[in-house]
């Protein structure tokens, strides 16, 4: 797929982001992770993932996980896009009962593979389903897992990491969004975990390393073939395309005020909420 | 499925609950359901699982020591519509992945099956790391997640038949070691996980137990008829969910006594006590298991003396229970 198609796909789940995020009012919303992995969702839910949206649980899908499930927002606004969810689903979500809150649950007619919300839990589900997959010999689907630089403080990935690799389960893609950010602070400083790339390769993947915002440099990444299981390292920026949320860490979970709306409405030049 | 015929009683009591799962049970299951796996945390040979890792290897899947990640291994395999068996200590399989086990068996409902094996104090001289006497607690306190807890080998064999069968998350509890006394009786025909099994009927007391305790119970209720202590004794070998009919058919004892290897706190008589408790008049429950504490690591008949979990004990307790 073409540049200038990807980023329109990209714009449009920022949009949505955004509305949601207006939506949810006083309770906030993860803005900084949603917008951190928005291009990495248009390019794999625009040109590289298989699905039908007629037939959600087909066997040949490639199955997104969403680990690092904060940031669910973008998913959300990624499968509106692929027309799994509704525009009404997007104008009610994170609001009173709706049917989409902070973290996605499980329900594949929806396009759900996976509950969110517990981090460290999505790269050992997707191995899981790998296993069973190869061993009823579908070789095409894929799973694509979303992680977080923070996220993979927890030792549970690594777990999941070593697994894939001694399983040799090359259709598990583990795309980490290495925005630097966490709750607390700079990555490095709450915890250190060096190179994130040397770390993935010392686990037996060949990395990938792309700027997470360079829809080209995504897509020739997810199509790239290596020997080894693949592990990609996507950098970015928190807050990507909301001037003032960019690299801001109190932007992870933070409140949109109308007039910060209409100001980033403004700066996309583009037509919002009506 | 085999028949309960007494040759295989006696085979089963041979090998215990764990060897009677992993050596046989396991073995039907994995050939009858082709969507099934067994997975373990590196104690394939301590778990008895040779025979299932070498007749089926495709579907026998070894995490090393990483249990957690057990877990998440076992939920991906169960998305994908298979049958999953995860076996290790209980204490491990438990605790360790507490949370996993709550993200993809309860909330995520996946058909997972848990087999702990070497539940209660079963490990003596090992440790406390290695006795699990709050996991029936902590499994029965997620939604949908069933506990059972078989009396003997037969009933952990059944048991692994219909979890087999039946869609959704479980938590299979064994208890004791090899060479387990049978309580299971051949003419009795099988039980269903769900529905507890009166041993025996009486009219001052019900003793409820869950597990292999169920030899030194009958034991204790065997001195308790010697005084003309009339004695319901009851198999509730699923704690979720709890058989309430049959609680309620005993409402009318004088004490209800709960027996089981494992801690008085939200166990089986955290179970039963729960039950009795939403009504304004309901009999005394006595709790039997393990108090409050972490036990001085000894050889298990220490252990289950130090519980107060002997025939002896049991029967004291009781008879001063009813001031007798």
């Amino acid at each position: 797929m073409q540049r200038e198609e990807l980023e329109k796909i990209a714009q449009t789940i920022r949009e949505d982001i955004l509305t949601m995020a207006l939506h949810s009012g006083t309770k906030g919303a993860h803005i900084g992770g949603g917008m951190s992995c928005a291009d990495i969702l248009a390019v794999l839910y625009g040109s590289i993932m298989k699905y039908d949206v007629s037939d959600p649980e087909w066997d040949g899908r490639d199955r997104f996980i969403m680990s690092k499930a904060h940031s669910a927002i973008a998913l959300y606004a990624a499968l509106r896009y692929a027309g799994f969810l509704s525009e009404k689903e997007i104008n009610d979500a994170l609001q009173g009962r709706a049917y989409l809150y902070k973290h996605p649950r499980m329900d594949i007619s929806h396009g759900f593979e996976f509950s969110g919300g517990s981090l460290g839990q999505g790269l050992a589900l997707a191995a899981g389903s790998a296993v069973a997959l190869e061993r009823r010999n579908n070789k095409d689907a894929k799973f694509y897992v979303l992680i977080g630089d923070g996220e993979c403080d927890e030792g549970s990935i690594w777990e999941a990491a070593s697994f894939i690799c001694h399983y040799h389960l090359k259709n598990v893609v583990p795309i980490i969004d290495l925005n630097h950010l966490q709750n607390d602070g700079n990555t490095e400083d709450v915890m250190d975990l060096g190179n994130m790339a040397d770390r993935w390769r010392s686990m037996g993947y060949d990395v990938i390393e792309v700027n997470g915002h360079d829809v080209m440099e995504l897509q020739a990444a997810f199509l790239q073939e290596t020997e080894k299981p693949k592990a990609i390292i996507a950098h970015t920026i928190k807050g990507k395309g909301v001037s003032f949320a960019e690299n801001n860490v109190d932007w992870h979970i933070s409140y949109l005020t109308k007039e910060m709306y209409e100001q980033v409405i403004g700066e996309w030049n583009c037509a919002g909420d009506k | 499925m085999q028949e309960l015929t007494k040759r295989n009683l006696r085979a089963w009591s041979m090998l215990g609950q764990r060897g009677t799962v992993c050596g046989v049970a396991l073995i039907e299951i994995m050939e009858e359901y082709q969507n099934s796996y067994t997975l373990t945390a590196d104690l394939a040979h301590l778990s008895g699982l040779d025979r299932v890792q070498h007749m089926f290897p495709e579907r026998f899947v070894n995490v090393g020591i990483a249990e957690q990640n057990m877990i998440g291994i076992a939920a991906g395999l169960a998305a994908e519509g298979n049958v999953v068996f995860a076996t290790t200590y209980a204490t491990f399989l438990t605790m360790r992945c507490y949370e996993q086990i709550r993200h993809h068996m309860g909330y995520q409902h996946m058909n997972i099956k848990l087999i702990g094996s070497a539940a209660g104090v079963e490990m003596g001289m090992s440790g406390n790391t290695h006795y699990t006497y709050e996991d029936i607690a902590i499994m029965r306190a997620i939604p949908n997640i069933t506990v059972v807890s078989p009396a003997d080998p037969a009933e952990a064999y059944q048991i692994m038949h219909q979890a087999a069968a039946t869609e959704g998350p479980m938590y299979i509890r064994l208890t004791g070691g090899m060479n387990q006394q049978i309580i299971t009786k051949c003419e009795d025909g099988g039980i269903q996980i769900g529905k507890s099994k009166e041993l025996q009927s009486g009219t001052d007391v019900a003793v409820i137990f869950a597990g292999n305790i169920a030899g030194t119970v009958q034991k204790a209720v065997e001195l308790l008829e010697s005084e003309g202590i009339s004695t319901s004794v009851i198999d509730m070998h699923t704690i979720k969910p709890l058989d309430t009919r049959q609680l309620e058919r005993q409402m009318g004892k004088k004490i209800i006594v709960t027996v089981e290897e494992h801690s008085i706190i939200g166990g089986l008589g955290g179970a039963v006590s729960e039950y009795y408790a939403q009504f304004e008049r309901h009999p005394k429950v006595v709790r039997i298991g393990v108090e409050d504490q972490f036990l001085h690591p000894a050889g298990k008949e220490l252990l289950l003396e130090t519980a107060g979990l002997t025939p002896q004990k049991i029967y004291k307790r009781i008879r001063k229970e009813l001031n007798r």
